[in-house]
């Protein structure tokens, strides 16, 4: 069953290395040397402050658009190409296709995530000329965005499981803006009252928690990051990758593939 | 049971404990980063740089400092604060986004007046905003009684009041009270028949409950006021007459002093305290009140205002 899983995952990172989508690396390397030539020379003393700021924004939304624009396709794909039912005639279970194509494009985003975070801090070293001890906080805020990546991951495979691509990554979406704002959500729902309150701190509950997981901005200004905030957000991104998952499974196994 | 109800069965398990778990986490997450939500820094503190960086779409841009104003304020009014460091710069950024947001002017200049813990304590700074919302809005009324309002209450500025109610009533569908208020103004500035017009007016003409709220326990508040005066002067009447102290407020009544006890603006009977003072029955009911306070009374961290209608 390990074995399965692990072949369908491999699969899929090697279809997206295919899809030649590690090629926005290039773009994130042109950008990271052009920040960190040009600031230094139109601005004075952020220099640190743009590369992370920018760097990390950058990881953030590449990693974003992969997620989103593999994720839409991972199913939907394999349905037109008619590669599913090869792929199910043999001892697959379909839960271990979808198990194995999130550990796929997982991985994907887990390579691409540790090449661009490689550039931040080839960046960060050429602007700073050495590294201090706050940069370990950039490390904090990279391995942040990997949580979200995992959240987005696997909402995209839930979208894509019964629904067409363009549809997938417009709830893929809606739903990464909807929990980028997932602190104000709750703060609305603080300040209101009777059903809205109920539905609205409902929401703020079943929306992916991103806000929590944003914290570029304070890592930039070389803020520490709670050790708490890591443990909850690890456990956070964990269970509800894994809850999305289960719901994925569920919707998929039902699916009529005729 | 077949491997599909089994799968299904398992999945369905594993999801309820997986979204229990979540909420769990988020509820522990939520408590940890309180702290950070009542943060005292602005990363972008200009305006004219965030109203770039919004690529044209200001309006819903300000629409969301608003509402982040509005909870910077009420999260710091709710734990007792006594600074309110964010919300000038705050109200700057939202009004500078969109100059025609009138409720920002509004209820900041609100927030941003009021001594603490009740407001921020900058009347300075709330009519600096207000005069920006009318230099931008110049045919709104709101803001020129907001203006006079904000000169009276919290600046004691009662020619400066009669000016900004004088100039209000000049905009084209002005509220008619502007013009008695400007002329109130001029004669009687300082009064209590002045505040409770002032306090009556934002009662009669405020959409939200909440202000609606607040200036009816002001009125109340001015009523108890009144009535505390009133009532000791009436028990310094009766001293002067028997030689005595009364004990109890019905003693006023069997002088014939009074026709009876008189109740205070919730219903409750006000009570005779030690020397000769009169005090409210529940002053956590009536805040703002400065009469009719039990020697040592604390009030609470919190106003507690209660509904208007």
């Amino acid at each position: 069953m390990r074995t399965r899983v692990v072949y369908i995952a491999a699969n899929t990172f090697r279809e997206a290395v295919r899809d030649r989508v590690l090629y926005n690396l290039i773009a994130f390397a042109l950008l990271m040397s052009a920040a960190a030539v040009l600031v230094g020379q139109i601005s004075i003393d952020i220099e640190r402050l743009v590369v992370v700021n920018l760097g990390l924004t950058a990881v953030s939304l590449f990693g974003v658009v992969i997620a989103i624009f593999i994720g839409i396709g991972l199913v939907s794909k394999e349905i037109d190409k008619r590669t599913l039912y090869t792929v199910l005639s043999r001892p697959v279970r379909r839960w271990e296709f979808i198990v194995g194509k999130f550990f796929g494009l997982a991985g994907t985003l887990a390579v691409n995530t540790l090449c661009m975070a490689i550039g931040v801090f080839g960046a960060l070293l050429y602007v700073s000329h050495h590294f201090q001890a706050s940069d370990a906080w950039v490390l904090v805020a990279l391995y942040f965005i990997g949580l979200q990546f995992l959240i987005l991951t696997a909402l995209t495979l839930l979208f894509s499981s019964f629904s067409t691509p363009l549809m997938s990554a417009v709830f893929a979406f809606s739903l990464f803006i909807i929990g980028s704002f997932a602190e104000d959500l709750r703060g609305f729902a603080g300040i209101t009252h009777g059903f809205t309150r109920w539905l609205a701190t409902a929401a703020a509950y079943v929306v992916p928690n991103f806000s929590a997981m944003n914290v570029i901005t304070s890592v930039a200004h070389e803020q520490p990051v709670a050790g708490h905030l890591v443990l909850l957000n690890t456990a956070y991104a964990l269970v509800y990758a894994g809850m999305v998952l289960c719901a994925a499974v569920l919707i998929f196994e039902r699916r009529n593939l005729k | 049971m077949n491997a599909s109800r089994r799968i299904t069965l398992t999945a369905s398990l594993l999801l309820v404990f997986f979204m229990a778990a979540s909420i769990l986490i988020v509820h522990r997450i939520e408590v940890l980063r309180s702290g950070t939500a009542l943060e005292e820094v602005l990363y972008i503190s200009s305006p004219r740089l965030l109203k770039r960086l919004g690529l044209g779409y200001d309006g819903l841009l300000a629409d969301i400092y608003w509402t982040r104003t509005v909870q910077y304020f009420g999260t710091k009014h709710r734990a007792g604060a006594t600074s309110y460091k964010l919300l000038a710069p705050l109200l700057e950024i939202t009004t500078a986004l969109d100059p025609q947001l009138i409720v920002a002017y509004e209820f900041g200049g609100n927030f941003l007046a009021p001594r603490p813990p009740y407001g921020a304590g900058m009347p300075q700074k709330a009519i600096a905003l207000v005069e920006r919302g009318i230099q931008n809005n110049p045919d709104e009324w709101r803001l020129y009684y907001q203006l006079g309002f904000i000169r009276y209450m919290d600046l004691n500025d009662y020619a400066g009041a009669a000016r900004a109610f004088l100039d209000g009533s000049r905009v084209p569908h002005a509220h008619p009270w502007l013009k008695v208020l400007a002329a109130q103004m001029a004669q009687h500035a300082g009064e209590w028949e002045t505040a409770r017009m002032l306090w009556s007016t934002t009662y009669s003409t405020a959409n939200d409950p909440a202000i609606r709220a607040n200036a009816a326990a002001h009125i109340r508040a001015l009523q108890a006021d009144r009535d505390v005066i009133v009532l000791e002067i009436l028990v310094a009447k009766y001293q002067k007459a028997n030689g005595h102290p009364p004990k109890k407020l019905s003693d006023l009544v069997a002088a014939g002093i009074l026709r009876g006890v008189p109740l205070d603006p919730l219903g409750h009977p006000y009570r005779l305290g030690q020397d000769g003072h009169v005090e409210v029955q529940s002053p956590d009911d009536l805040p703002f009140i400065q009469k009719g306070l039990p020697p040592g009374y604390v009030p609470p961290v919190r106003p507690k205002i209660l509904p208007s209608d």
